[in-house]
């Protein structure tokens, strides 16, 4: 069955069309690269996605349910912005987790902490903003969850952090388990995709295997992109 | 191993091609236990299902065969090595003179240029075919 679908999915913001009439399918054991414009949708989806709003007509099935509460046993989120309390340190972050989340495996977690230098001790008000974006990471992907939506998950961290997160998503593979990434930084992502779902002012542009863009384009997702969104 | 990819094809191809160079060249021996599916792709950089698909391929060319327990191996049998590292030399020979054309040089001459390159560095060279 498939992990996400939408139907006819559309969400306005008073008389904005964020998402319009959006049907797509994401089976289990893919690796999906949400890709847009600024504006494009992503996050509105993504939000859909967690039920964090309600869709103006249409729907948007978590293996098969409307988004609830199975729905976010499910699904592990990334926000596209700080959602940590600022005043726990990392080691309350991480008992506030397995609290939460039956799946949490605090010794995944652990390993990528100390993998990435960060001190279990510190308060999440005292860190860079990019040791914070790398915790919030660390969190959501220590679940093990069937769906993980990643929204701009490498946006504010250095090149060599971003190569230890995407291995991290490659290495947490579960064959059963799909990934999706919001972001616009296509050419760090693309080797790790299996598809990508190009989105443009509320309305899918294309959906295709990363193969298949190579195969019939001759070129690289990221070229496809700065050619069909060309200002 | 290092791996490389160009933008302008597919990842799981490229990844068919450098097995296939690594095999011919002997830097994977015959016989050798390649490594997990997932641990080829954190290495590579790659998607484990572009991995998985590209090891597929190998397969189904003989060039790598898997015991359904303990894993994947690189094939024993040396003939087909033999045949690959020839393909794969036929290519290379393919392009150069197709470059060579290009630059307006005959058959001829190129056969000339390679004897001369090879008295200059003939020191590290190893062209034979």
């Amino acid at each position: 069955m498939a992990i996400l679908k939408c139907n006819e999915l559309t969400k306005q913001y008073g008389s904005v069309c964020a998402l319009d009439h959006i049907s797509l399918t994401i089976e289990p054991g893919r690796i999906v690269g949400l890709l847009g414009p600024n504006g494009s949708g992503k996050t509105t989806l993504i939000k859909l996605a967690n039920g964090l709003l309600t869709p103006s007509s249409g729907e948007i099935l978590i293996n098969g349910d409307k988004p609830g509460v199975e729905s976010k046993r499910f699904i592990s989120y990334l926000p596209d912005r700080t959602c940590i309390a600022t005043w726990m340190t990392v080691k309350q972050l991480m008992d506030f987790y397995m609290d939460f989340y039956g799946d949490f495996d605090v010794d995944a977690a652990r390993q990528m902490l100390s993998r990435l230098g960060i001190d279990e001790k510190q308060r999440v008000r005292q860190m860079s903003k990019g040791t914070r974006e790398k915790v919030q990471l660390i969190l959501v992907m220590s679940r093990k969850a069937g769906l993980y939506l990643l929204d701009e998950p490498i946006g504010g961290v250095d090149p060599a952090t971003r190569d230890y997160i995407l291995n991290t998503i490659i290495g947490n593979y579960n064959p059963e388990a799909s990934v999706i990434i919001s972001t616009h930084l296509i050419a760090d992502v693309e080797n790790v995709l299996d598809d990508v779902i190009f989105i443009n002012c509320g309305q899918i542009v294309l959906t295709s295997s990363v193969d298949d863009i190579r195969e019939n384009n001759g070129k690289s997702v990221d070229a496809l992109f700065r050619e069909v969104f060309k200002c | 191993m290092e791996w490389q990819f160009v933008d302008n094809a597919p990842i799981y191809s490229q990844i068919v091609q450098q097995m296939r160079l690594n095999i011919a060249s002997g830097v994977l021996a015959p016989g050798e236990r390649l490594r997990s599916v997932r641990d080829m792709a954190v290495e590579a950089g790659v998607n484990p299902n572009t991995m998985q698909r590209a090891l597929a391929e190998l397969e189904r060319d003989g060039l790598v065969y898997s015991q359904r327990t303990s894993g994947r191996y690189v094939t024993e049998e040396t003939s087909m090595i033999e045949e690959t590292r020839k393909t794969i030399a036929k290519d290379y020979v393919k392009s150069f003179m197709e470059s060579m054309n290009r630059l307006g040089y005959s058959s001829r001459e190129i056969a000339d240029i390679i004897e001369a390159f090879e008295k200059e560095d003939g020191a590290h060279g190893n062209l034979k075919m």
